[in-house]
């Protein structure tokens, strides 16, 4: 069938609403577009990531690198000596593509970086679409292997967050609990990214959505309400989430290059 | 009382042009009380489709400044006050006249749908049992009444013409409804992808937006399928686990 479009325009942009129609794409473009140059310039820094008890986000876990977080010690001698090494480059692959292929994120980025359409009822730039049904965007389908390994970054961004109140006297040596204010920023960035994490679509389908009778699987039934009720709210999840995981970033940061003071509440 | 200024579409086929008129707001009023009053002060041959007047029959679907909505669902205290209110047909399907427009293919596409297939009966005097948990999750769709706004707004239709490609969010709405259903057994992924194209949907989320009886048609039907389409082509890992424990490739319990 070939619609005929009485009011089609080929102009991009061309709506009849009225409204500010242009201002959520934009705020959606400015807000990827400085987490992206953030994020790129702070994993290209490979320095001054950790700091006593806190290790950055973006460098968790440190599988190799030069702060005490390391598990496996230094730059590992196999890596090539033209490309510079930073211990971020090793894990940001995976948090990056779990957000890259999240459904709340493609649908976000499709109007604000593709205009795939800017906005609802409005015109876009060109007439060829192919979608999601072919390659490349057809790999958006791989989301749920991201999740699995999201779901990893989460135990072990809960065990940082865990180190994160427990601090070494310098005069003695020894090891006690407290709470300073990058213990509770590391705390609410896990809280904050297992809400986003625990509220996937690609989750409620694996706990439930992938079955027709739930009422005689009670387990899975509570985890399909549970997660279908976090799911409601995934788009703030996405937000606040990307908001702090650069904030908690930046917080480590500064107080390893000694620009902030991480005060101890106790 | 007061007034508002109206541009209307009038016209027939791909021939068209917007003309201006006004007409008196009493308040509660909606956009289809003032259309009435223009077809019998000023243009008695506008033409519009209408039936219930209660956002039940999907009648009058047109798009109101620029956005797909019912038009006796909106009221005018809704609107911009001061500003000349658009009233358009929809532009995903084509124009017969004024507000008027051909819907039909969205039937056409609905008949390729599996229909329901439900498993034996569950005792034999034929009849089947269902707990509410799991009739909870279909009933949202049954809500849809049918009125083609969000196949309107859906860009992949609307801008794209792919009405031959795609089924659109209407019929995921449908198709989610039968497949999801406790009691049926049939399995619809491989024409959810072939037939239906369901990897054109961008999941732009326009259709939940304007979708008069707000059915979360993104989250809860096209997301869901769209995973379900998943474990049969494109998740080998969960198909050889599923191979080793034996379990059904189906997604039916």
């Amino acid at each position: 069938m070939s619609s005929l479009n009485v009011l089609k325009s080929s102009s991009f942009g061309s709506t009849s609403r009225p409204d500010t129609w242009w201002l959520q794409p934009l705020v959606v473009f400015m807000g990827f577009s400085a987490f992206i140059a953030y994020s790129t310039w702070a994993a290209f820094q490979g320095a001054h990531y950790a700091f006593g008890n806190y290790l950055s986000p973006f460098y968790s876990p440190e599988i190799f690198g030069s702060s005490p977080h390391a598990i496996f010690g230094g730059q590992p001698d196999w890596w090539p000596g033209w490309l510079p090494f930073s211990p971020a480059f090793l894990i940001l692959w995976a948090p990056g593509g779990f957000r890259f292929t999240c459904y709340y994120y493609r649908g976000a980025y499709y109007k604000a970086f593709w205009a795939d359409p800017s906005n609802c009822a409005v015109a876009e730039p060109r007439d060829a679409y192919r979608g999601e049904n072919s390659f490349p965007l057809i790999i958006q389908n791989i989301h749920r292997y991201f999740l699995y390994i999201a779901l990893a970054f989460i135990a072990l961004l809960a065990f940082d967050a865990y180190k994160a109140m427990f601090f070494v006297d310098a005069a003695t040596g020894r090891e006690s609990f407290g709470i300073g204010v990058g213990s509770i920023v590391l705390t609410l960035n896990v809280i904050f990214l297992g809400g986003y994490t625990f509220s996937c679509h690609s989750l409620r389908h694996i706990v439930g959505g992938c079955k027709d009778l739930l009422s005689g699987s009670p387990i899975r039934r509570s985890a399909y309400n549970c997660v279908s009720c976090l799911n409601t709210k995934h788009m703030n999840f996405a937000w606040i989430s990307l908001f702090w995981v650069g904030f908690s970033d930046l917080y480590v940061r500064m107080c390893a290059m000694g620009i902030w003071t991480d005060w101890r509440l106790f | 009382m007061s007034e508002a200024r109206f541009k209307i579409w009038r016209g027939e086929g791909e021939e068209g042009r917007f003309e201006e008129y006004s007409a008196q707001i009493d308040e509660g009023m909606v956009v289809l009380d003032a259309v009435h009053q223009i077809q019998a002060e000023k243009a008695p041959d506008l033409a519009c489709r209408w039936n219930c007047k209660a956002g039940k029959c999907g009648s009058c679907s047109a798009e109101i400044n620029g956005m797909p909505k019912l038009m006796c669902m909106t009221r005018m205290d809704q609107l911009p006050e001061g500003e000349t209110i658009t009233i358009e047909p929809m532009k995903a399907f084509p124009h017969i006249r004024d507000l008027v427009t051909d819907v039909s293919w969205n039937y056409r596409a609905k008949k390729k749908i599996k229909k329901f297939k439900p498993r034996a009966p569950d005792t034999e005097d034929g009849s089947w049992s269902m707990s509410q948990d799991d009739v909870d999750r279909v009933q949202e769709f049954r809500k849809c009444i049918e009125c083609f706004l969000c196949q309107d707004v859906c860009h992949v239709l609307r801008e794209h013409d792919k009405h031959e490609e795609f089924a659109g969010p209407q019929l995921m709405v449908y198709t989610a409804a039968l497949e999801m259903h406790p009691l049926d057994v049939e399995d619809r992924r491989e024409d959810l992808k072939e037939e239906q194209g369901i990897g054109y949907c961008n999941i732009t989320k326009c259709c939940t937006k304007v979708c008069p009886e707000e059915i979360t048609i993104t989250d809860n039907a096209i997301i869901p399928l769209k995973e379900r389409v998943v474990d049969k082509f494109y998740d080998p890992i969960g198909k050889l686990l599923k191979i080793f424990s034996s379990a059904d490739d189906s997604s039916k319990e």
